[in-house]
């Protein structure tokens, strides 16, 4: 543990929260043009936060306190998961304390938390977000842990870091099972960031919506506290994909100043690109029935496990 | 330290004699549970004592057969053990002491009650086939006693009988384990049992009667039919201590016979109940998943962490088997820290939903609703061991999980393709009952302590007695010291697990005090301290930053629900209807799950009606053909009884002689 | 180019062939089976070809060929111009669900590579993965014939067949071109028939349901 580690770690957190609403903006003015709208600038996002910050609480009247500590949850814990998925160097300080697994669950709680207050106020809507999130929960955890197994089978490893360098030091090669995995874990993303075709980020109809039925009744800066975790987690899911799959150029433990520039350049072309491609699949695609889903985060799961089925196949020879 | 065991536990019979003689009492009941958990206090205490000192002491009494005598050994291994049944009856002993008062029939439950903590403690403590069933047995029967306490209802009824049953034939099985056992070792008592030398097809057989008899016990699916019908029936606090605490006795049985007793049996044992633990986690709680009655929920949500409990020992036998004792280290002690875990939690949970009944008199989480407004320290406990269950870090049931998992990572390490296949499958099924498990406690929690009341009961509900309120803080506290802390655990569940594998876990768990690094340090690590404390952190900064902006004016409204405006609770999510798109997706196939919707036409008057129909294949094809048979041969069996007395001597006197051509034929036929 | 690439290059594209053939499971809407069907043979064609350069066998490069113009283009466009020329409904029929298919399939592919490894001890590399991969694909084919009632999709997951076929053909090192040949007519000859079928059923029952078939066996008529 050096101070430098802490230090990378304060800026990663940061970074994790302050870029989060820009990807955001940047995902909605890139689908905004392609659909021949001009939409707003990738700013916006910002500006919503801290107008929804400004503004005065309305609770309803039977909300009770579970309503008004869980943001406060839900952001917390998916603001650590992010800060702890390595974005421009592996010298972080917190590293040793969790794995993918314990990632995993750090979404799951603040999963937890938003469903439980969705059935707070007691109203239908509520409850049918919570219920159509716990489906779609059920089948992307386990999709996702698979992928993390296949990668500890590959790699001989959980933590994201030894992951990084293991990919770094040429031991995977072109594998299947990494293509496999990847391929599950882009479904799984999208599906547990609400896009399209899983849940429309942009509607408020009630035969589509399934995150924002739960988030329904807040408002001020419980809301802006939820909308703050949407888009950091975005950004999670757009690091983790990033840091396992394409690493180049992050820096690892032992280089210099020169090594985190170049990690934190390569970082924001990767999360450009990434989130740029997105809004291309989220423009060329339709939304689905709810009983698709299914089907698609099932689909998500069985490939995670072929995944580490067509490992032995590879691994065998 | 066995003896002074034995003496704390001589004290609960006569707890029952008080009982009996002072039933008219009405003191009497909180009583005998005041005495019961000071009684547990000082046997977990001593349970504490043999863990921390290892070793084994043995006694050996003159009494019960008399070539066998009575023997009974506490070692590292029943220490533990000892501290899961007495933390867990110390707590539902503590809160019984005023809920007794809420109970129909309190005298009847107190006189079974100090004889079912004995029956689970001799368990423990038993070193010979003998004592050891004389002491399930008695822990089997004062628990059915208590099954039946409200006999008056036809439901309670027929689950005893169920109960009974299952228990009768879990025995039988045990029993016939036991005798292969002693046949190969020369004596009932376990010291030759474990000496036993066992060819491959002894051992297997074994191995499948335990898992018989100790999976009938501890809810095994198939076997599982009768828990969800028996835990419920029994007083709120007795089903903690039989969900969260017999169901440990159970599986303490079976790791005794798997890992313990004669050689080790053959890794292909281990893929077998990984496997069953695996399809045992996701049956269970998909049944958890769609039931209403809050405490079979919570009953078949046992039937869940049994699974996951049985996972851990399945991939530790197949370790042991293959000679990779550190890895089966691991494995054993993460179910040993989950069946630690799962007492805890389902104790919690257990006990909780015994204040929702106290305070409502209501079960059906469709009726419930509402209740944090009314019983909010009741609900913040639940709610800890509803996240602890749905294993959310950071606490306990996570770590468990997490370690279960670890080590099923390990298992292609196994060059064998049933182990390479099977372990991925085994966790995906672990994660999905994961998964599972906390849709079904947001449902649960969601009904019962959200939203709008949905009765008039739940409306005027209010909070329960103190001293329960305080066993539920401190089980709910104990849950998230479990999960903080997990490294100090840990070591010390790697010297148990030493008991019965010959190995310590590799240095790294016990490495440095925050950080547990099963395996080895690049392996994957998680500090629950680290992260309880950053996201403290994280989240105290935020409120500080957000202090700073602008107003902290709150206004209270109508709901806003898109501006539909709701009058009654009844258009609220039933826990039917948050459990719909799930049961689609799972039951349609597992449960033929059928919803019928009858639509009254445009001048009907009547309403609509939805019905849904759930058929468990479990009972329909194994217990209800079963149980048929049962009273077939029953009936049958009952015109014995209009005999004549000489037809009675006749069938003695044929019973008699029928053994003696079988001791006389042993003689001729060695 | 050095062996390894050469072989996780060969892995890769018999992978996306595998999994083109577990989207044809997924699919509901005809037109997507078609599309996904063109696309695994287009990652058919790109094996063959891949194999053509590494086994430096000229010849394989014809199969390539012959998967991508037949199989990738004319096969699909002919389907899909059936499927408008005789209106047929344009959802697929499953006879079971489209998540318990794909459980079989992932089980088929596990029972493929666990019967494939031990059983090739010994051949190289490049051939076993090969052959578990094809094998896998032969045997989702076959899981779609058996799961979809519409004629056009059994006619795809028969081609699908095929192309498992044609992909454990290429991965064996001095394999004549007759038999590739002799597969892609043995296709052609398929369509062909189907084609037929479709409109005798369609002018006698106006549907393309399987099951009206069964009804019109010699034995009932």
């Amino acid at each position: 543990m050096t101070v430098f580690s802490i230090l990378w770690q304060v800026l990663q957190t940061m970074i994790c929260l302050l870029a989060a609403p820009l990807v955001t903006g940047f995902v909605r003015s890139i689908k905004a043009r392609l659909v021949g709208r001009q939409g707003p600038s990738p700013l916006q996002p910002y500006r919503d936060l801290i107008r929804l910050l400004h503004k005065d609480l309305v609770l309803a009247e039977n909300a009770s306190w579970l309503f008004r500590i869980a943001p406060y949850v839900i952001f917390g814990f998916t603001w650590m998961a992010a800060a702890l998925v390595p974005s421009f160097t592996t010298n972080l300080v917190l590293i040793p304390a969790a794995d993918l697994i314990t990632l995993v669950a750090f979404l799951g709680v603040a999963r937890f938390m938003i469903s439980l207050a969705g059935l707070d106020i007691g109203t239908s809507f509520g409850g049918l977000g919570a219920s159509r999130e716990m489906l779609i929960a059920s089948l992307a955890e386990p999709a996702m842990l698979m992928s993390v197994f296949t990668l500890a089978l590959l790699t001989g490893t959980t933590a994201p870091a030894r992951i990084i360098d293991y990919v770094l030091a040429g031991g995977v090669g072109l594998q299947v099972s990494m293509g496999l995995t990847l391929v599950s874990l882009l479904l799984v993303a999208i599906a547990e960031n609400g896009r399209i075709p899983i849940d429309n980020p942009a509607t408020h109809l009630e035969l589509t919506m399934v995150h924002e039925a739960m988030v329904l009744e807040y408002t001020g800066r419980h809301l802006a506290l939820i909308e703050a975790a949407a888009m950091v987690r975005l950004m999670l899911y757009i690091s983790l994909i990033s840091c396992i799959f394409i690493p180049w150029g992050i820096s690892q433990s032992g280089k210099g100043f020169e090594g985190i520039l170049i990690g934190l350049v390569s970082y924001g072309a990767k999360v450009g690109t990434l989130a740029a491609f997105l809004a291309v699949f989220e423009t060329v695609i339709a939304k689905m029935r709810v009983f698709r889903y299914a089907d698609f985060l099932g689909g998500a799961l069985l490939l995670s496990l072929l995944a580490t089925l067509v490992l032995y196949v590879s691994e065998a020879v | 330290m066995t003896a002074q065991a034995l003496l704390a536990v001589a004290v609960l019979p006569f707890l029952t004699m008080l009982a009996m003689v002072l039933h008219r009492r009405e003191n009497t009941p909180s009583l005998v549970h005041a005495a019961c958990f000071a009684v547990s206090c000082i046997l977990g205490v001593i349970g504490a004592m043999a863990v921390l000192k290892g070793g084994a002491d043995h006694v050996q009494l003159p009494v019960g057969l008399p070539w066998l005598k009575a023997h009974f050994r506490i070692d590292g291994f029943s220490g533990f053990f000892l501290v899961i049944i007495n933390l867990g009856a110390a707590a539902a002993s503590l809160f019984g002491i005023t809920y007794v008062r809420h109970l129909k029939h309190p005298a009847r439950v107190a006189v079974a009650y100090p004889m079912f903590l004995a029956g689970m403690n001799m368990a423990l403590m038993s070193d010979d086939a003998f004592s050891f069933l004389v002491s399930w047995e008695f822990m089997s029967a004062s628990s059915w006693l208590m099954v039946l306490a409200d006999h008056e209802e036809e439901e309670n009824r027929k689950a005893a009988f169920t109960y009974l049953i299952m228990a009768l034939f879990g025995t039988f099985c045990l029993l016939g384990a036991f005798g292969i056992l002693a046949q190969a070792g020369g004596g009932y008592d376990f010291t030759s049992m474990r000496a036993a030398k066992l060819d491959g097809l002894q051992s297997s057989l074994v191995v499948l009667l335990g898992l018989l008899g100790a999976g009938s016990k501890a809810g095994l699916v198939p076997l599982h039919a009768w828990l969800p019908l028996a835990h419920p029936a029994a007083p709120s606090h007795v089903s903690a201590l039989m969900s969260g605490v017999m169901t440990k006795v159970a599986l303490y049985a079976l790791a005794r016979l798997l890992f313990d007793f004669g050689p080790t049996p053959a890794w292909w044992w281990g893929a077998i109940i990984m496997v069953l633990g695996g399809v045992t986690a996701v049956v269970g709680i998909l049944y958890a998943l769609m039931q209403t009655d809050l405490k079979r929920l919570l009953a078949y949500s046992t039937v869940e962490n049994v699974g996951v409990v049985l996972i851990g020992l399945g991939v530790a036998l197949a370790f042991k088997g293959e000679g990779k004792t550190s890895y089966a280290a691991l494995a054993l002690a993460a179910s040993l820290y989950h069946m630690l875990n799962h007492s805890v939690m389902k104790s919690l949970l257990f006990l909780g939903a015994g204040a929702v009944l106290a305070s409502t008199g209501e079960r059906n989480i469709e009726k419930l609703g509402g209740l944090i407004h009314r019983m909010p320290v009741t609900a913040a406990a639940f709610l800890v061991g509803a996240a602890a269950i749905s294993a959310l870090p950071p606490l306990n049931g996570f770590v468990s999980e997490w370690l279960i998992l670890q080590s099923l990572f390990l298992g292609p390490k196994i060059p064998n393709w049933a182990m390479k296949f099977g372990s991925p499958v085994v966790a995906a099924l672990l994660a999905l009952s994961a998964a599972l498990a906390a849709a079904t406690f947001v449902r649960a929690f969601g009904m019962v302590f959200l939203g709008r009341a949905r009765s008039v009961a739940a409306e005027t509900a209010h909070e329960v007695s103190l001293s329960m309120r305080a066993v539920l803080v401190f089980l709910a506290g104990l849950c998230a010291l479990l999960g903080i802390v997990p490294v100090t655990v840990t070591s010390q569940l790697s010297e148990v697990a030493q008991n019965l594998i010959k190995a310590q876990l590799s240095e790294t768990i016990v490495q440095g005090w925050p950080w547990l690094a099963p395996i080895s340090e690049t392996r994957g690590s998680y500090s629950g301290t680290v992260l309880v404390a950053s996201v403290v952190i994280l989240i105290l900064g935020t409120v500080a930053v957000i202090k700073g902006f602008g107003t902290r004016n709150i206004r209270r409204g109508p709901a806003w629900d898109c501006g539909h405006k709701e009058a009654s609770p009844s258009f609220q999510y039933s826990a039917s209807s948050f459990a719909q798109p799930l049961r689609r997706v799972y039951g349609a196939t597992l449960f033929s799950a059928k919803e019928e919707v009858d639509m009254p036409m445009p001048n009907e008057t009547r309403p609509a009606l939805l019905t849904l129909r759930l058929i468990d294949p479990v009972w329909q094809g194994i217990y209800q053909p079963l149980a048929n048979g049962v009273v077939n041969l029953a009936n049958r069996l009952n015109r014995l009884q209009t005999m004549t007395v000489r037809r009675h001597l006749l069938m003695m006197f044929l019973t008699l002689l029928l053994m003696l051509i079988v001791a006389a034929l042993r003689r001729v036929v060695p | 180019m050095n062996i390894a690439l050469q072989y996780d290059t060969a892995h890769l594209i018999g992978a996306m062939v595998l999994l083109f053939g577990f989207q044809l499971l997924y699919q509901r809407r005809i037109k997507a089976v078609l599309s996904t069907f063109a696309l695994q043979a287009g990652a058919l064609s790109m094996a063959a070809a891949w194999q053509a350069y590494i086994q430096n066998a000229p010849h394989l490069y014809v199969t390539a060929a012959i998967a991508l113009v037949f199989k990738a283009f004319f096969v699909p466009f002919a389907l899909n111009w059936l499927v408008k020329r005789l209106g047929i409904h344009r959802s697929v029929e499953t006879a079971l669900g489209v998540g318990p298919t794909m459980l079989i399939g992932v089980v088929l592919v596990a029972l493929s590579i666990m019967l494939v490894l031990p059983v090739t001890q010994g051949a190289s590399a490049l051939t076993r993965e090969n052959l578990a991969l094809a094998m896998s694909v032969v045997l989702l084919g076959l899981l779609m014939m058996i799961t979809r009632h519409n004629a056009v999709t059994q006619v795809v997951g028969f081609m699908a067949l095929e192309n498992g076929l044609i992909l454990a053909a290429v991965g064996v090192k001095g394999m004549p071109l007759v038999v590739e040949m002799s597969v892609a007519f043995s296709v052609l000859v398929a369509m062909i028939l189907f084609g037929i079928f479709f409109f005798r059923i369609r002018e006698r029952f106006d549907s393309l349901e399987l099951h009206y078939l069964e009804t019109v066996r010699g034995d009932r008529l």
